[in-house]
């Protein structure tokens, strides 16, 4: 059964790119060492020669011509979306 | 309950603004459910006043609906019921919102679910749970609570949701109403946040079948914006397909499961065979691992879909920060709620080097053995039949201290989503307490027409 360490859970959280509280901390490591513990059941089973799937639908790629696509959007309308913007372009906090 | 030839009737008789008005004021009278999150009573309204000019026509012309939130959608924010969206107008809607619009409808509001549709009761969400419709004392169920209970207090004929392991189909047992999880890429995803993409879909949530049926013909389809849809296949099917075979799956009517759930399953066995169907018992045993397997690909998927949310082109961004890491870090801190971060971790954890074969390799071949074991089924069958959830509407409050007492809620509908497969869920009867009972009716790839067909044979009139 895996446990999962409080240095565990802050290295995921980090992976994560989540800041946690203290007092989060301690419930994930419970949490996730019970999940992990519940999902490697799937080690009993013998899945030699097996294929895994990633799609269900049979999707196959496929070519398409390259002309844009009318997504009904433009610049203006996803700028405005961004918590701040200056000069056509995403503007972003000094972070260095 | 009302249905939306009920609702084409009253527009007739008065007009699509005295509809609409009524629809709007019915969701601000049951406020207590907290159904919905935010109206789009102007936009509405104004919609609904082109209809009456005639300036809007077609097959929904003026009928009211309503969508799960994480639709993108004019009028209103699209927050999927987080702090991390609360603020956010979405620049274009879903393709199966426009579809609904391009036929008349018209949406009157957002509905709640849990945060990224991450939960089984709508408990999960940043603003507080819905309210089951019949007893507000008990979960809504979810992800699609929100989209049930609208739909079951008739404030709207039909609502739409999505539909990852069971969040359609739960809800509509839990509530009462008809569920729709169509085969995997039926319906256009495009303008839905994204949460597990191998498993996600779109679907109705209606009073009976004709309206699921109804629906459904309208938003599924190839979508060039979703490369996933499928070719238009949804055909409505007026005729039922007489004696068919159909098998009840076992395992999900174990010692565990409610007895009022399971003798109520046995009786819809009981009409079908009165219907001239054969019903048998089947065997399923990969559904033992089901819910291990979904709990692997889900959350990894779940880690990547939700990197995009990092405080930089929309949404929430935090402030007061020094680095990069602690922008993107105390954003998603705040704008996420506990469940979403334990799925995130999860699937980084699975996901990382070194753990990728024993967990999310094997997980993927393991999905392989359960699909092969519903193709083997659906060679002799020409549907399945169980309950939707172990249980009816449990307690608000119940299972929020335990996740993995959460996801066993899932264990019956896991199966089809990670096979792709249509399953639907249709008011089957009560328990002893008055809570509905839902039977899940599960088809093979592309059977959702015919699925439907027979769950509209059945229905009590």
């Amino acid at each position: 059964m895996t446990q999962i360490t409080r240095d565990d859970v802050l290295h995921l959280a980090q992976l994560s790119s989540l800041k946690l509280d203290d007092n989060e901390i301690d419930g994930l490591r419970t949490d996730i060492s019970n999940i992990l513990g519940y999902v490697e059941k799937l080690g009993e089973l013998d899945t030699s020669g097996v294929e895994p799937t990633y799609q269900v639908t049979g999707l196959e790629n496929v070519w398409r011509d390259d002309s844009v696509i009318d997504y009904g959007v433009n610049r203006d309308d996803l700028l405005a979306i961004a918590p701040e913007s200056t000069n056509n372009q995403v503007k972003v906090p000094k972070v260095l | 309950m009302t249905t939306i030839s009920d609702i084409k009737k009253q527009i007739e008789n008065s007009s699509a603004r005295a509809v609409v008005e009524n629809a709007i004021k019915l969701s601000k009278d049951n406020d207590e459910y907290h159904a919905i999150l935010n109206l789009t009573e102007e936009r509405a309204l104004a919609r609904a006043d082109d209809v009456d000019a005639g300036k809007t026509t077609g097959k929904l012309a003026g009928v009211p609906f309503v969508v799960k939130d994480n639709f993108l959608a004019f009028g209103a924010p699209t927050t999927a019921a987080s702090k991390m969206l609360e603020k956010f107008n979405a620049p274009l809607q879903a393709t199966a919102v426009e579809k609904l619009e391009a036929e008349g409808a018209i949406c009157i509001g957002k509905a709640n679910l849990d945060a990224f549709a991450h939960g089984g009761s709508t408990e999960n969400s940043a603003f507080g749970p819905t309210k089951n419709a019949i007893d507000p004392t008990r979960v809504s169920g979810g992800s699609s609570g929100g989209s049930a209970v609208v739909t079951a207090l008739n404030i709207v004929p039909f609502a739409l949701g999505t539909d990852t392991g069971g969040s359609i189909r739960q809800p509509a047992s839990f509530n009462g109403v008809v569920g729709v999880k169509p085969t995997y890429g039926t319906v256009s995803r495009y303008g839905v946040v994204a949460m597990a993409s191998s498993t996600d879909t779109i679907g109705s949530l209606t009073s009976n079948v004709t309206d699921a049926e109804f629906v459904m013909d309208i938003i599924a389809g190839r979508d060039i914006r979703d490369m996933t849809t499928l070719p238009d296949f949804f055909q409505v099917q007026p005729e039922t397909k007489q004696a068919q075979k159909i098998g009840l799956i076992k395992e999900f009517m174990a010692d565990g499961v409610d007895t009022d759930v399971r003798n109520c399953i046995n009786q819809y066995a009981d009409q079908l065979r009165a219907a001239g169907h054969t019903v048998e018992e089947v065997e399923l045993p990969m559904i033992e691992y089901a819910l291990a397997i979904y709990y692997i690909i889900v959350p990894a998927e779940i880690s990547s879909n939700l990197a995009r949310f990092d405080g930089i082109r929309y949404g929430h961004r935090a402030e007061g920060v020094k680095t990069l890491a602690e922008l993107y870090g105390k954003t998603r801190d705040e704008g996420f709620v506990t469940e979403n971060k334990r799925r995130i971790m999860i699937g980084s954890y699975v996901l990382s080097s070194g753990f990728f074969d024993a967990y999310y390799l094997q997980a993927q071949k393991a999905r392989t053995l359960l699909i092969n074991q519903f193709n083997e089924l659906f060679s002799k069958y020409d549907a399945l039949i169980g309950p939707v959830a172990p249980t009816t509407a449990f307690k608000l409050g119940d299972n929020t201290s335990d996740p993995i007492k959460m996801y066993l809620e899932d264990i019956m509908t896991v199966p089809a989503s990670l096979a792709g497969l249509p399953a639907i869920s249709v008011p089957a009867g009560f328990d002893k307490s008055g809570l509905p009972i839902g039977v899940q009716l599960i088809g093979p790839r592309q059977s959702d027409a015919a699925l439907l067909s027979l769950a509209r044979s059945m229905e009590i009139k």
